[in-house]
């Protein structure tokens, strides 16, 4: 334009010139999938939240007590993500797995009118209710990962998918053991009561399916801590002298797991496990422990619920889409890490 | 209260010499006594008896048709070297909190901060701090941790006057939230060799694990120290009437504040076993080890009033409870059909303790 501007002075055959040309330039520039030139991408993205500090949002924000790794990093994910903005002011409670406590920490936060919420619930069901209330008030809710009863009480829900965990877990198995006749698999799954558990465990058993050659021979709970893991594994190994394959979900009681076949003094089969710590991450890339794999429940969902919700804030889309409002739904994609990718996936793992 | 119908009165078998209890109990003071033998020459044979007290028949009975299920339902994972290392070792690390407890629970007291003891201990002793000083470093933090907290429960109850259940909840509380904000929620992972090939087959001394050895150690010392010295038949005393006791020149308040300490030192040594046994410190360590060595000592005898206490029956407790789960897992049975029938079995336990003491 700047170029049309100066040589409209001289004549307006020129001035006519002048556009087709910059408008000829700009039409070169939309061909190009090279993405060379941000100020292609910036007049694109007009109405889209980018990097660029925008109007201020004030985001609350309300998680569960942050007592094992992954609920930690799903913390940590949230409040890096909110620094990295500077029209973003995070307000985060004490977390905590208390139903009241955490009702009565969201309504404080209501009270305070932040612009936007992102809750993790303790217990999504329980807390319908107070998303219920902070929409009403004219707040938007994003709802992180534990889904609330009601698709009133938030605004747009993100979270991970743990039937696709079960089937990624399932499916990477049945392609290792691929070819072997009467394979057999085990799995170590997480806390029973829990809805995720039988989800997960539903996937691995409709992926496993797809293999004629594989049957799942055992399985038993432990519940998310090392201790625990410890403790069934060991069970599991005693019950089951020859397996193939094992899926444990989560990698946090992989470590008391892993502990538990190395007391047995066993290395004859492929483990494969869930969530994504460092840990497992680590083990996976040195490639000398039976953990071969590991299926993604990503924390960095906390960070792109907080993306989500300064858009919502702005009143922006998310670029990328077509769609000029933030979708009311979000599932992230269980990947399954492995010695070749692991390294893209090193930095979201947890400790 | 839980298993004492009014008066339950002894037969004067010589086979059912009592486990060891002070003169001041509750059954000594409503004249029930009057039939027990009079223990005055002991052959070796009442000996022996007393030490696995008949009442403990019950659970030993039910731990044989345990056996007896597993080894026919699973004859060669089951009746193995390796399933019986399996058990005992998984038995070992409550099995010593567990004695710890009914120490207390004897004397009348109950103590619900175990679990978090252990939680606090492991944490502390795994700390990248802790494990600089390696083996022993480890070892010091979580007995001195475990003592700490059962000074602080001991002072409250003792000297402070609170309810046990009370001060030991408050302890369960900021225990596990102190466990949390050292740990930061995060799983501390054991790098210390010493400490992590304790854990391993290489350690094993003729089959047996070390930590199934410090179990044994811990249950024979503190059925010696319950039964045959004067700060058992102290612990006893206060359980069964604390204001006769005191009346006896019993310095029960000072009694108390041991008995504590013990269990805060039951629960650093089990600390320290499960660091070995998970290669890991983790605020979630010993979650519901109040109720499973609660359990344990219940169904083995020990009345939860105070005044009785047994240490072969708790064992024998944790070793039923133990042996159910691996008999579950083996047969691939899922969390709730063990835990129906672990309420079942506490309650058919206790029912036929009832049944036995009851004419």
């Amino acid at each position: 334009m700047r170029y049309a501007k100066s040589s409209s002075t001289t004549s307006r055959r020129n001035l006519l010139m002048g556009t087709a040309a910059a408008g000829a330039l700009f039409a070169a520039g939309c061909t190009s999938n090279e993405n060379n030139d941000d100020g292609d991408n910036a007049e694109q993205a007009a109405n889209t939240a980018s990097d660029k500090p925008g109007k201020a949002v004030a985001i609350g924000f309300a998680g569960p007590q942050a007592d094992h790794g992954w609920l930690n990093a799903i913390n940590e994910q949230a409040k890096r993500r909110a620094k990295e903005y500077k029209d973003v002011t995070l307000e985060a409670t004490e977390g905590s797995n208390d139903t009241a406590q955490q009702i009565g920490q969201i309504e404080t936060l209501i009270n305070k009118k932040v612009d936007v919420l992102v809750i993790l619930p303790a217990d999504g069901k329980a807390l319908t209710q107070v998303g219920l209330k902070a929409m009403r008030a004219g707040i938007p809710v994003v709802n992180l990962d534990r889904i609330f009863a009601s698709p009133q009480a938030y605004r747009c829900w993100i979270g991970g998918d743990n039937y696709g965990m079960g089937l990624n877990a399932g499916r990477y198995i049945g392609e290792q053991l691929k070819g072997k006749k009467n394979a057999k698999v085990i799995e170590l799954a997480g806390i029973d009561n829990l809805e995720l558990t039988r989800q997960r465990t539903e996937g691995f058993n409709d992926a496993l399916k797809n293999y004629p050659n594989i049957k799942k021979v055992g399985r038993q709970a432990a519940e998310f801590t090392v201790e625990s893991g410890q403790a069934k594994m060991a069970q599991l190994l005693q019950a089951h002298s020859d397996f193939d394959a094992l899926w444990n979900h989560d990698d946090d009681q992989g470590v008391g797991a892993e502990r538990a076949i190395k007391q047995a003094g066993r290395d004859d089969f492929l483990m494969v496990g869930g969530a994504g710590a460092k840990r497992a991450m680590d083990a996976i890339k040195a490639d000398n422990s039976v953990l071969k794999a590991t299926v993604l429940y990503p924390p960095t969902m906390a960070a792109s619920a907080i993306d989500l919700a300064r858009a919502l804030g702005q009143g922006k889309g998310v670029g990328g889409l077509a769609e000029l409002e933030i979708p009311a739904s979000l599932t992230l994609y269980s990947a399954v890490v492995t010695k070749d990718n692991v390294d893209e996936y090193l930095p979201t793992g947890f400790s | 209260m839980l298993n004492q119908p009014g008066g339950r009165p002894r037969p004067a078998a010589p086979a059912e010499v009592p486990e060891p209890t002070a003169t001041l109990t509750k059954e000594s003071l409503r004249g029930t006594s009057a039939d027990r033998p009079k223990t005055g020459g002991r052959s070796a044979h009442d000996r022996l008896w007393a030490l696995a007290d008949l009442r403990n028949l019950s659970l030993v009975g039910v731990l044989a048709v345990l056996i007896a299920v597993g080894g026919f339902t699973k004859p060669d994972e089951f009746l193995s070297t390796d399933n019986l290392q399996l058990v005992l070792t998984q038995a070992s690390v409550i099995g010593v909190v567990t004695v710890g407890v009914t120490f207390v629970i004897t004397s009348g007291g109950i103590d619900l901060s175990v679990g978090a003891m252990v939680a606090l201990a492991s944490v502390w002793a795994t700390t990248l701090a802790t494990q600089d000083y390696g083996l022993g470093g480890i070892l010091l933090c979580a007995v001195l941790v475990g003592l700490g907290c059962g000074l602080v429960n001991g002072v409250l109850i003792a000297y402070g006057g609170m309810v046990p259940f009370i001060a030991t909840l408050a302890m369960l509380a900021s225990a596990r939230g102190l466990a949390l904000q050292i740990s930061d929620g995060k799983t501390q992972v054991v790098t210390v060799d010493q400490v992590l090939d304790l854990g391993l087959p290489d350690s094993y001394i003729l089959g047996i694990p070390p930590l199934v050895m410090i179990f044994a150690a811990v249950t024979v010392v503190g059925w010696l120290v319950l039964n045959r010295t004067t700060f058992g038949r102290r612990t006893v005393a206060i359980g069964g009437n604390a204001e006769a006791a005191r009346l006896a020149g019993i310095d029960v308040k000072r009694q108390r504040l041991m008995l504590y300490l013990l269990s805060g030192l039951c629960c650093g040594v089990a600390a320290f076993m499960l660091v070995v046994l998970t290669g890991s410190g983790q605020n979630t360590n010993g979650n519901l080890y109040e109720l499973d060595a609660i359990a344990a000592a219940i169904i083995g005898g020990t009345l939860l009033s105070g005044g009785r206490g047994t240490i072969t029956g708790s064992v024998l407790g944790v070793l039923v409870f133990t042996t159910i789960t691996n008999l579950f897992a083996l047969n691939n049975l899922q969390s709730d059909v063990q835990q129906i029938a672990k309420g079942a079995i506490i309650v058919a336990a206790v029912l036929v303790q009832k049944g036995r003491s009851t004419p």
